[in-house]
């Protein structure tokens, strides 16, 4: 069975495309080959700068033939019918077979389908391929219409047989497939030609170019940590950029640079940023001082001087590079040592929402919202008012204005520099974290304090003016500022009610749908932690459920007690309890909630449960008021065997209506003494 | 490529004699402020319409906002793009593209020379192409563009365009680290003149100028003139009373589109545009530049045959 070789060569693909396109190239062709009714064995794609290269192994000869029946119209149907079923079928009327049926003649329409050559069907697949590649951006070139995403210059197209490879005759673009390829763009410009996926991934080596982006990575990889190695410092790891610079170059040269002394003072995050962002180079740090004091570069070519030329024209442009963020940085160091008033003005011109004011109109209300979260986190209000105000300044830095990754960070940077408080400093930095569900949460109070409060302004704010997340639309990231909350709160094990808050903030149904919201993302986030959806819902019906702290500390409890033999039976009989009630108050017109004595109590099973409710109630109320959930629900455990034994032996629905209405009452209590700690009827199952 | 060029003025006559060896129009820069060698109508009108075309030139630029009074050793107000633009794009335009860095001095095995993607858009006329930065040992020295669309005309044929930022690659070339050091004429000759000699002074006055002094109420009236100016050309009746021809005034009216760019650019410098005004007027001036493409299409050098075309 032959094997499948393509290559696309063309000018220089995108670095962040390549990945995908091969991705894309693999599947459209397999796909598309597989569906006209050819199977393979294997198939691997790689992508360099300039080429996408699809390798299929096994791939049989022909189509299998096919024969495909197709039930028509009654042969005595209108003519419209009888047209449209040939016009479907492509057949005319004197290639239907007529059959009868039970229910009359129908006409038929057999198709057969003879297999077809696997060189018709690559060219054919291959030609839909590049009219519909899904290229994130694609662009026509010359006189032509064909769309690829830099100019298409030749494509190699190889069945490669025991007896030798063919060419798969295929045009498109006037560009006609040949056996042929061209290697490093200024190595080894002169084509040449292969014979299989092996010859062609060899030559390609000899003429400087690496197929694998992977071998690429691990080539620069291991050579920067080398050259590092040599000088004492390390590589400061960033697998995107990496992959990056792997997909700039075919023949990864790597070539390591010192910083220059005059810009060892700037800060570590500067000098990474810059280096990456402008210059794709890598950082190399100095494990003892954590500094970083070497770039590594990594050029497309072997210069004949190793290297020299171009490792000095990249210092040179490092050197401009770096000056500009020295003077950024000694620029924005002069602001914040006047006490950065400069900004707060410039933050008076800056629209954060044109409902919602200016972006110093956002940092007003952080610092109220900020202070009076405070005493809630053990923050100092006056300090939390405070990083409130400037944790936001840094947006007007050069820096920041340069490197917006870099906010925040150059935030404390500033905020130390104008001598404030190391909390204050701190909270210019951590107030952005959480990001994402797996980043760290900031601890420290104050940060918290203002973490919070950047996060509820966000939320009661698009809430007040009806801007909230649908379905996949979320342009203001509201879902995560809503998760931030419940990860500041429950991480560090906050108590704060949130509802006088928004109540403050939000008119009531309004607030009560921005909890919601809460609530929803907090399912989600317990969910990741194994928490079922309806343990959150039990505990979502009790008091105190705008404290998300309280609420998952119940929900704990009870996904613990539940996963016990004694938890998930209290929870039948519970129910089993709440139905015999039901049943009773809406026969009897009146609700069962007091009154049960134990001195009605007839049966010993009776008695033994009057005696484990007093013995185990004060313990339980006791536990809840002290918010100690686990020991509540032990307690309720207890209560189990009693119960059993009395649905046992008793029952409820006595003759004598007293005694009935007593035991009534005693059910009662045991729903009242559940129901104070979570309401299990929500729980399923 | 023997020799290395020894001067600023000889990295430009040599890509002058290079780019006319393969073939284009050496013009002459255009004789207005423009913010960059695209807006030259050889470059924007010329894109659009069916007909061949291929020219070369340089274009003095001005970016009032980049004005450092001639201290920053790579910031300019006024500076110097050469300019390329063939239409149809060549297959071999990157080899072309290549060969002129091998004409000023360049050895493409000696330096690191890369595509690095840098899809190009502008807004003010409404044209985007895809291409890249063309990096050097790091540095990019080139913009290289496919056309795509100009004035909200989709290119076809797909024009090729290269820009060089001529100080920056000089001063690489050269070896120089501030531009006003930089050798203009050979430094061997009798009045040697480096380009702080030439331009120093002019970047300090007009950085005074734009930050500062030009007023800005004259400044919007000449906008609202030349805005009012361009859409009173393209109203006019395409047939000319005097000649009884038909005349459509594609460029004077770009003129008038050109010159309320820059006048844009040099309030945006004085400061007195807020970031929603911004967004105002560049749209202003891109509507301008839309009719002026749907007006080039309608004449000849826009390809233009007739009403039934």
């Amino acid at each position: 069975m032959p094997d499948l070789l393509i290559e696309l060569l063309s000018e220089e693909i995108p670095a962040r495309m390549q990945e995908r396109a091969a991705e894309d190239l693999r599947r459209l062709m397999t796909d598309g080959l597989v569906e006209a009714g050819l199977t393979y064995s294997h198939a691997q794609a790689h992508a360099t700068p300039r080429r996408l290269t699809l390798a299929i192994e096994g791939l049989t000869e022909r189509s299998r033939p096919m024969r495909e029946e197709r039930k028509g119209p009654r042969t005595d149907a209108p003519p419209q019918a009888i047209e449209g079923f040939l016009r479907a079928t492509g057949l005319t009327l004197d290639r239907l077979e007529r059959r009868a049926e039970k229910k009359g003649e129908v006409y038929f329409a057999v198709i057969e389908r003879p297999g077809r050559e696997a060189a018709e069907i690559v060219a054919e697949v291959l030609g839909r391929t590049i009219r519909d590649f899904p290229w994130p951006k694609s662009m026509r070139w010359g006189t032509g219409s064909l769309r690829w995403v830099r100019p298409l210059q030749s494509i190699l197209c190889l069945l490669v047989r025991d007896s030798g490879p063919e060419v798969v005759p295929f045009e498109i673009g006037g560009l006609v497939a040949a056996n042929t390829t061209r290697g490093h763009r200024f190595h080894a410009p002169q084509g040449f030609s292969v014979t299989s996926f092996e010859d062609y991934e060899a030559r390609l080596r000899r003429a400087h170019v690496l197929l694998r982006a992977g071998e690429r990575m691990e080539r620069i990889r291991h050579d920067a940590t080398t050259l590092a190695f040599a000088r004492g410092l390390e590589i400061v790891d960033d697998d995107g950029l990496l992959r990056e610079i792997a997909g700039l170059v075919e023949w990864p040269v790597v070539l390591m640079g010192a910083i220059e002394d005059e810009f060892l003072s700037l800060p570590p995050e500067v000098l990474r940023t810059s280096m990456k962002e402008h210059q794709k180079f890598l950082s190399a740090r100095n494990p003892a001082t954590g500094r970083i004091e070497g770039f590594v570069t990594v050029a497309n070519i072997e210069a004949p001087d190793g290297g020299a030329t171009i490792l000095e024209g990249n210092r040179r442009v490092l050197r401009a590079r770096l000056s500009d963020a020295r003077f950024f940085w000694e620029n924005d160091l002069r602001v914040a040592r006047a006490g950065m008033q400069e900004w707060k003005e410039g933050l008076r011109h800056v629209t954060f929402h044109n409902r919602l004011g200016s972006q110093w109109d956002r940092v007003e209300r952080l610092c109220v919202l900020s202070r009076e979260i405070a005493p809630h986190v053990g923050a100092d209000p006056d300090l939390a008012a405070q990083a409130a105000e400037v944790a936001k300044l840094d947006l007007r830095s050069a820096m920041v204005g340069e490197f917006p990754e870099l906010q925040g960070l150059m935030g404390r940077y500033y905020a130390e520099a104008a001598g404030l408080p190391p909390e204050v400093a701190a909270a210019a930095a951590d107030h952005y974290s959480p990001l994402g569900p797996s980043d760290d949460v900031p601890a420290a109070p104050v940060s918290v304090a203002v973490a919070l409060a950047d996060r509820i302004d966000m939320l009661t704010g698009f809430w007040a003016i009806d801007e909230k997340p649908t379905g996949s639309k979320d342009p203001f990231a509201l879902r995560r500022a809503a998760l931030g909350v419940v990860r500041l709160l429950t991480a560090n094990g906050l108590r704060m009610a949130l509802q006088p808050l928004f109540g403050a903030r939000l008119p009531q149904p309004v607030a009560a749908d921005l909890l919601a919201f809460l609530h929803d993302r907090l399912k989600v986030h317990l969910r990741e932690r194994g928490i079922r959806h309806d343990v959150i819902d039990a505990c979502l019906a009790m008091p105190g459920a705008d404290d998300l702290t309280l609420l998952v500390r119940r929900a704990e409890a009870l996904a613990a007690f539940l996963k016990t033999d004694d938890g998930t039976n209290l929870v039948q009989l519970y129910k089993r309890t709440a139905n015999i009630l039901t049943q009773a108050e809406e026969r009897d017109g009146v609700e069962y909630s007091f009154g049960a004595d134990a001195r009605f109590a007839e049966a010993a099973e009776e008695h033994a449960l009057f005696a484990a409710l007093d013995a185990e109630e004060p313990a339980i109320r006791a536990a809840m008021a002290r918010e100690d959930f686990a020991t509540a629900m032990a307690a309720l455990t207890r209560l189990r065997g009693p119960i059993d034994a009395f649905f046992e032996a008793v029952q409820v629905n006595a003759d004598n209506a007293m005694i009935r209405r007593n035991r009534l009452n005693l059910l009662s209590r045991i729903r009242m003494l559940c129901l104070s700690v979570a309401d299990l009827s929500r729980i399923e199952g | 490529m023997a020799t290395l060029p020894r001067s600023f003025q000889e990295i430009i006559l040599r890509l002058q004699t290079y780019w006319a060896q393969a073939g284009c129009a050496i013009l002459q820069p255009y004789d207005m402020e423009v913010g960059a060698g695209t807006f030259h109508p050889a470059t924007t009108l010329r894109a659009l319409g069916t007909r061949p075309w291929a020219a070369a030139y340089v274009q003095p630029s001005r970016r009032p906002t980049d004005g450092r009074y001639g201290e920053n050793p790579n910031r300019l107000q006024h500076y110097y793009q050469y300019q390329v633009l063939i239409k149809p794009s060549p297959p071999d335009l990157q080899d072309l593209y290549l060969g002129s860095l091998e004409a000023i001095g360049i050895d493409l095995h000696l330096h690191d020379i890369r595509f690095v993607e840098d899809d190009w858009e502008s807004p003010t006329l409404g044209a985007w192409g895809l291409g890249w930065e063309v990096w050097c040992d790091g540095m990019e020295v080139s913009q290289f563009t496919y056309f795509q669309q100009v004035g909200g005309h989709d290119c076809h044929p797909v024009s090729g365009e290269l820009t060089y930022g001529l100080e920056r690659l000089a001063m690489y070339v050269l070896g120089v680290e501030h531009v006003m050091e930089m050798p203009f004429n050979d430094p061997g000759a009798p009045i040697p003149l480096t380009y702080g000699d030439v331009f120093r002074q002019t970047e300090e006055e007009y950085s005074r100028h734009n930050f500062d002094a030009a007023d800005t109420e004259r400044l919007l009236r000449h906008f609202e003139d030349a805005e009012a100016e361009c859409r009173a050309l393209l109203a006019a009746e395409e047939t000319d009373p005097r000649t009884g021809r038909r005349i459509v005034m594609a460029h004077p009216a770009y003129d008038q589109c050109i010159k309320a760019s820059h006048l844009f650019n040099l309030l945006d410098a004085r400061g007195v545009i807020s970031v929603t005004e911004r967004q105002a007027y560049i749209g202003r001036v891109r509507a301008l530049a839309k009719l002026c493409a749907d007006a080039f299409v309608r004449t000849e050098a826009g390809g233009w045959t007739g009403e039934a075309a």
